[in-house]
């Protein structure tokens, strides 16, 4: 049985005030994190092996390790609370039961790469977070966990709460720094990248909230506690997102490698109706599915990675024999051309072609040629984006054709679903 | 006067206009033009560029909106369980009224929205700021009998 780390708090009553915090062994790591020197800190980081959480898994020491170092510069930390990968809805979980979990990792962060500003970047529709937020922060203003000379330190740090505003491209680190400027999300190109010229052009470290509350743990436990726990390229708990046709959706934190059968069949209770599973969406809407014979993998970036998939945001999405794979590939794609920011036009047009193409065959008026122009289209979008979510949004369409193939045929030929028939969901 | 060269040398008080976004909504209930102009006058931006960024996020309301907002959330998690379009569909002839649309009344605007990330509480919908999950035909008539009769 796997003792939470990072979800250890949010059950207890009360687990968003700093009272309860403070009960139970809160803001220790930040007193022992202040004896340290900055380098020390980054070093930890570095050996604890933590990789983002927010989905590219860009290794998080590493990251500390490209801040400007010097005293003369003013520095950022930017908190990606932006939560908007459908299927994902661990930040949100965090962000309303445990903000000072995070707090505490903003503040140790922010002393290791001398920032002495923080923007926590929380999505507009977390409504209840941005609310504990505000509080939270106030709180830990009043124990002097924020603001001059933090605990005798002589170091300073302020932080404030920024409420988006319905835009999933956010979620992208410099769409969201955009944003925090007040702007329209667009992303940014890189290099340069947030490290070097971020918020207002200055130094920015940008983490997910999953990965700063891992923070606290690695400094009181030490780095080679967290590197214990995972797989040889992936360390640490992390929180699953476990959502669709399983008994017990919800969130659920596991060492990094537990396979997704476990994941599925022990800890989210298995099958709805004990249905046969079809097919998984291991790490949120963009990444490609898996069909059911590939649930032994380990949920851990590299095992992904060699099956076809990403480990994005940790969010599985649990689809069983009864869910059309059309219409799933249809419905996510959607979502993308709903949500491209317009900057590029792989990604502005393509995603719209590509929707229609999908709606087409879904709603059988397609032809044969859709499906390869489908896949022509995902093929055209890859690669020649502006930014990394543009790339993504090819991947339900093509691996849902990549795997369940003859499913779109059906759908062309017969002009309605193999599935759905049993609920007599004839087309035109 | 209006300088729209200032917001370039003084990115801090662009920074706000997301936040003044939201005060001003709330006061007028959507942005209206006026909303836009003391928006717009406050923050030495012009009317142009607080548009665009309004109308770069779905939170900001160019149009006038109901009194209750009803979101439903038609992502693949909310769809798997039953709801999206059929909950849509149900509430829509409850109100007699098209997403997109508000009752004569003012009180309802019926909205599609993306993921709402409540997806362990699937099928999931929000009224104004308010979470409502796993709902059902009689939690729904429950709510709207209940807003109905704020």
């Amino acid at each position: 049985m796997f003792e939470p780390i990072l979800t250890r708090n949010i059950h207890r009553p009360n687990s968003e005030k700093i009272a309860t915090y403070l009960a139970h062994g809160g803001y220790a790591a930040v007193k022992l994190a202040l004896t340290k020197t900055p380098d020390e800190l980054i070093e930890m980081v570095k050996r604890s092996g933590l990789r983002g959480r927010g989905g590219a898994g860009f290794p998080a020491g590493v990251k500390w390790g490209y801040m400007p170092k010097g005293a003369g510069i003013q520095k950022f930390v930017a908190v990606n609370t932006d939560e908007g990968e459908p299927g994902t809805f661990k930040d949100r979980e965090i962000v309303e039961r445990d903000p000072h979990q995070v707090i505490e990792g903003v503040i140790i962060a922010a002393y290791a790469v001398g920032a002495s500003r923080a923007y926590v970047y929380i999505r507009g529709e977390f409504f209840l977070g941005v609310k504990r937020w505000i509080k939270a922060i106030a709180d830990a203003y009043e124990y002097g966990f924020l603001g001059r000379n933090i605990l005798g330190s002589g170091f300073d740090l302020d932080m404030s709460v920024h409420r988006g505003a319905g835009a999933y491209i956010c979620g992208e680190e410099t769409a969201m720094l955009e944003s925090l400027e007040g702007k329209r999300g667009n992303p940014r190109l890189k290099p340069p990248y947030p490290a070097q010229a971020g918020l207002f052009g200055l130094p920015t470290l940008v983490h997910n909230i999953e990965t700063l509350a891992c923070i606290p743990h690695i400094v009181e436990r030490g780095p080679e506690w967290f590197a214990s726990i995972g797989t040889a390229e992936s360390k640490g708990p992390k929180i699953f997102s476990v959502s669709g046709h399983v008994n017990r959706p919800g969130n659920y934190e596991l060492p990094l490698g537990v396979t997704l059968r476990e994941i599925i069949y022990e800890h989210a209770g298995g099958i709805r109706g004990g249905r046969e599973l079809k097919a998984v969406i291991p790490g949120g809407a963009s990444t490609p599915m898996l069909t059911a014979s590939q649930i032994d993998v380990p949920m851990a970036y590299e095992t992904l990675k060699a099956a076809g998939s990403e480990l994005g945001t940790g969010a599985i999405v649990v689809l069983d024999v009864t869910t059309c794979m059309v219409e799933t590939a249809r419905r996510l794609t959607k979502f993308f051309a709903h949500e491209s920011c317009g900057r590029c036009t792989p990604c502005r047009i393509g995603s719209q072609r590509l929707y229609e193409t999908l709606d087409r065959i879904e709603s059988g008026k397609g032809t044969m040629d859709d499906i390869d122009r489908a896949v022509e289209l995902a093929r055209g979008i890859d690669g020649i984006t502006f930014c990394p979510m543009g790339a993504m949004l090819v991947n339900p369409a093509r691996s849902a054709i990549q795997h369940f193939r003859p499913e779109f045929e059906y759908h062309i030929l017969n002009k309605h679903c193999l599935v759905c028939k049993s609920k007599e969901r004839n087309y035109g | 006067m209006r300088n729209p060269q200032s917001a370039i040398e003084n990115p801090k008080s662009r920074a706000m206009l997301l936040a003044a976004l939201y005060i001003a909504q709330e006061q007028y209930g959507w942005l209206n033009p006026e909303a836009i102009r003391r928006v717009a006058d406050r923050l030495n931006l012009t009317e142009g560029q607080v548009r665009s960024t309004a109308s770069f996020y779905t939170l900001f309301k160019l149009e006038p909106q109901g009194r209750y907002r009803i979101q439903v959330c038609e992502g693949l998690s909310c769809y798997l369980v039953g709801g999206a379009e059929p909950m849509m569909d149900f509430i829509s002839k409850k109100l007699k009224i098209k997403p997109g649309e508000t009752t004569p009344d003012g009180k309802f605007t019926l909205e599609v929205v993306e993921c709402l990330a409540a997806c362990d509480l699937a099928p999931a919908l929000k009224v104004n700021d308010e979470l409502y999950g796993q709902m059902t035909a009689e939690k729904i008539d429950a709510l709207l009998e209940e807003l109905r009769n704020v």
